[in-house]
């Protein structure tokens, strides 16, 4: 006899509709799972056969085949056990076959045939919407992430024997009740923390505020890592599509703690040590990378001269796209990337530029400064140098709040929103040279300012467009229509073009 | 005038004994006794076993196709027996034979006079920031006042003086190690190729010469004898620069030093300059003072504060009294950005600039 049975594969970041076809004759016993799967596919026969063994139903001393449709596709993991176990369940007669035609099943089995938690089960549940199926059976740890997609009854279920009450007709168990453990519960760290630098937090929130990328540069140990971190708090928080994909991408990397939407925007911090493809995504199937685990959130690269330069080099397209197409053999997976870099960096080989026991020479610090020229700093708009705060700006009150801080830029996102409306862009970062010209305007003394900068050989050609995207979010923030010479200015001082040191240049 | 065919022949000797050169000086043979040798002398204290090659080269020197390759270099040359030869570096027994010019040859005709003011500048590669802001200043200051700026287009002090030269549109000579048309060290390819552009780089190697370690001493002797006083602005205390100021010395030239910081080792050669005896430059106006005597000419002097608005004038008064950072200058961000106008200002006016590690300097 032949049961069909629903389920789905994880594909890149969406689901795929697969069906488990089991068949059951007559012949010498034996389990065969043909399909494409993986390892932990092949080991699900184990984990099937005791499972049902362990429930208390029988398992068929027959020939049995499992066909995992469509064949092509390759299937990875462990969730395809739970529509296996159903299938040999149906096809043995055990189980009536009339309810699966409702029902799509996710999950991972146990010996004793409970349901696991697993990956990428957002995605399962949207894909199962999608393909117009009725409900969907997941492990109960997973039922409240499944349920955040609308109009899909979702079982959660703890052990393969209630799997079998549902399937014979029993109503579907309510909900669980939000579990503690949710993600986001503890505050980010606040700007209040931070003493001195206001400069630095003046840039941060230029940063935030235009969704400009930046670069700390400062000596060992004044606070670049604990800013970066900071500037999370000074984000306008994540709108619900943008926290459906962020939760998207942490179910299908296995990094979703709790069962609730995510709510804070990712920071990732990888060590300077990765390999472009732990960067930007990849292996035998595609797994996305901390790129776009990144996405709608905060990339940080401590330490920016230390990154090998191709995994450096392989920031740029997906920078400038905010996707990346991954390749391999004949697949190919796109994942989203839309995250704000931030970098940070010593100033020199020693750390200490500027101050007097720094050791380095002009050629030290040339070479220092090559290394990370090039394509990612002229990715940057803000280059922020930070210096260690003197004792007195340690003894200030805490002047600046997050929450304040967050205001503005929220403010000054709007007004953004609202001079680019129909052109598909929201922020001050993403304007094309050719909206700069159509929709900022500047004041005569503010291109006077440009012009000079330029002619003095501060700026090139390239960060002549910068300096005025910068200026336009400065604007923005103090809620001028027109860009003036004051916001020209302050650009240009966040913005120094490095190397150009007029004393030494040439 | 063309160079003579002697003279020609003296270079292209000296540039095929290079290697022997090097090898004497690890002999603890001196390099300024070498390069007094008569040609034959020359040969014979240096060849070696190569001596009949050598000879034979010697002899049968092709002074045509020299000057051919001068040429084809657009390198002109002016040898020892040229009315453009600088009188001063003719007082020396050891005085290049040919100086290859790179460049506006005017520029070494100014010299030709004796009492032509010309001052060399010369100190650390491995300079402070102030230590580069003076050379630059002094370099701008005494270039603005007709004084033919020379150095070596070294990385640090040299090159400094030699922007600040360029600054003020000159005059200035770089004098190299290498040829005059090979840019050495090569991360100054910019500025050799602006210095070739309108002021005059010069070598007594022929072109295309990639230097040997002994060349630099060598150069220094030439940057000395072209230079009515030698001021040091930066030298550690084995700095290279103390032997250009002893062979200034030697020639009886005057030697000057900017006094440094008595703590840190970078100015620990310069200041013990001053503590023999040397004069004591703190601007341009001091070196112009000694050169051209007292009064004869003003530096020219930076625009000053009291035109500036009040409160650029108090924001630059803070500045000056150490407050170097925007994070010092304001506590909080919204001042921070008034800061960041105001200073942009008064970088754009030529008051101050934003330096490395984002600290601002006062600009002389």
């Amino acid at each position: 006899m032949l049961a069909h049975v629903t389920t789905f594969a994880i594909d890149g970041l969406t689901s795929r509709r697969i069906t488990v076809e089991v068949d059951l004759r007559r012949g010498l016993p034996a389990f065969t799972i043909v399909g494409r799967g993986d390892a932990a596919v092949r080991e699900s026969r184990e984990r099937v056969q005791t499972a049902l063994v362990n429930t208390g139903f029988e398992f068929p001393q027959r020939r049995i085949t499992v066909n995992l449709a469509p064949a092509h596709l390759r299937k990875v993991g462990p969730g395809f056990d739970l529509a296996t176990a159903c299938g040999v369940l149906v096809a043995s007669e055990q189980l009536p076959a009339t309810d699966l035609a409702r029902w799509a099943v996710f999950g991972e089995l146990g010996l004793g045939g409970e349901l696991r938690h697993c990956r990428g089960v957002l995605s399962v549940a949207e894909g199962a919407r999608d393909a117009g199926i009725a409900g969907l059976i997941v492990p109960r740890e997973c039922a409240r992430e499944a349920a955040l997609v609308d109009g899909l009854e979702v079982a959660g279920i703890s052990h393969l024997r209630e799997v079998a009450a549902i399937l014979r007709g029993a109503p579907a168990p309510e909900l669980p009740a939000p579990s503690s453990r949710s993600a986001g519960s503890e505050p980010d760290p606040d700007l209040a923390d931070v003493r001195g630098h206001s400069e630095a937090i003046h840039a941060l929130t230029i940063a935030a505020a235009g969704a400009h990328n930046i670069l700390l540069s400062g000596p060992p140990g004044t606070g670049k890592t604990m800013l970066a971190r900071r500037l999370i708090s000074i984000l306008p928080p994540l709108t619900r599509d943008e926290a459906i994909t962020v939760t998207r991408i942490h179910s299908v990397t296995g990094r979703h703690v709790g069962d609730e939407l995510v709510r804070k925007r990712p920071f990732r911090a990888p060590h300077h040590s990765i390999s472009p493809s732990g960067l930007v995504g990849g292996g035998a199937v595609p797994q996305p990378g901390e790129i776009t685990m990144a996405h709608h959130g905060i990339l940080f690269l401590d330490e920016l001269s230390e990154f090998s330069r191709p995994a450096l080099e392989s920031l740029r397209q997906p920078l400038e796209d905010g996707a990346v197409a991954i390749v391999r053999g004949q697949r190919t997976v796109t994942y989203p990337t839309r995250f704000q870099l931030v970098a940070s960096t010593n100033p020199c080989p020693c750390g200490f530029a500027g101050e007097d026991r720094c050791r380095c020479s002009e050629a030290d610090i040339a070479r220092h400064r090559r290394k990370l020229s090039g394509p990612l700093l002229d990715r940057m708009d803000l280059l922020v140098d930070m210096q260690r705060p003197e004792a007195e700006e340690l003894e200030r009150e805490a002047g600046t709040l997050s929450h304040d801080v967050r205001a503005a830029v929220l403010e000054a996102r709007e007004r953004q929103a609202h001079r680019l409306a129909g052109t598909g862009l929201t922020t001050n970062a993403e304007l094309t040279p050719r909206l700069l010209r159509d929709l900022v305007r500047a004041d005569t003394a503010a291109m006077n300012r440009l012009s000079v900068a330029y002619t003095q050989g501060k700026l090139s050609a390239r960060g002549h467009g910068r300096i005025l995207r910068v200026a336009r979010t400065i604007a923005d923030l103090e809620g001028c229509a027109r860009v003036d010479h004051r916001h020209v200015g302050a650009a240009l001082q966040l913005r120094e073009e490095w190397g150009l040191d007029p004393a030494v240049a040439a | 005038m063309i160079p003579c065919d002697r003279c020609l022949r003296r270079t292209a000797l000296v540039a095929r004994l290079a290697p022997n050169v090097e090898r004497a000086r690890r002999a603890r043979r001196r390099l300024r006794e070498l390069l007094s040798l008569t040609d034959d002398e020359l040969i014979a204290a240096l060849a070696g076993d190569r001596r009949a090659t050598v000879e034979q080269a010697h002899r049968s020197f092709d002074a045509a196709a020299a000057r051919a390759r001068l040429e084809a270099a657009s390198i002109e040359a002016v040898c020892r027996h040229d009315e453009r030869y600088p009188l001063r570096l003719l007082e020396a027994d050891d005085a290049p034979a040919i100086l290859h010019v790179a460049g506006d040859a005017g520029r070494l005709e100014m010299l030709a006079v004796c009492d032509a003011p010309a001052i060399a500048i010369v100190g650390a590669r491995r300079a402070g920031a102030d230590g580069l802001q003076v050379a630059h200043a002094l370099g701008r200051g005494l270039a603005a006042a007709g004084v033919t700026v020379i150095s070596g287009m070294a990385l640090g002090i040299d090159s400094a003086a030699h922007a600040g030269a360029l600054a003020a549109g000159g005059p200035t000579i770089t004098v190299l190690a290498s040829g005059a048309d090979v840019a050495y060290p090569a991360s100054k390819r910019s500025l050799h190729r602006e210095l070739v552009r309108t002021q005059a780089a010069i070598s007594e190697m022929p072109p295309g010469f990639k230097p040997f370690r002994w060349c630099f001493p060598a150069r220094n002797r030439t940057i000395a004898g072209l230079a009515s006083i030698t001021i040091v602005v930066e030298a550690t205390e084995r700095s290279g620069s103390l032997i250009t100021a002893d062979l200034a010395q030697d020639l009886g030239r005057a030697v000057g030093a900017v006094p440094g910081s008595v703590i840190t080792p970078r100015c620990a050669g310069s200041n013990a300059l001053l503590r023999d005896g040397a004069l004591v430059i703190r601007d341009a106006q001091d070196a112009l003072d000694e050169v051209l005597g007292i009064g004869v000419a003003t530096a020219l002097t930076g625009r000053s504060p009291a035109e500036l608005e009040p409160e650029l004038r108090g924001l630059l008064r803070r500045v000056e009294d150490g407050r170097d950072t925007v994070s010092s200058l304001a506590a909080t961000p919204a001042e921070a950005q008034a800061a960041l106008a105001g200073l942009s200002e008064l970088e754009l006016l030529g008051f101050l600039r934003r330096g490395p590690g984002g600290r601002y300097v006062r600009l002389l």
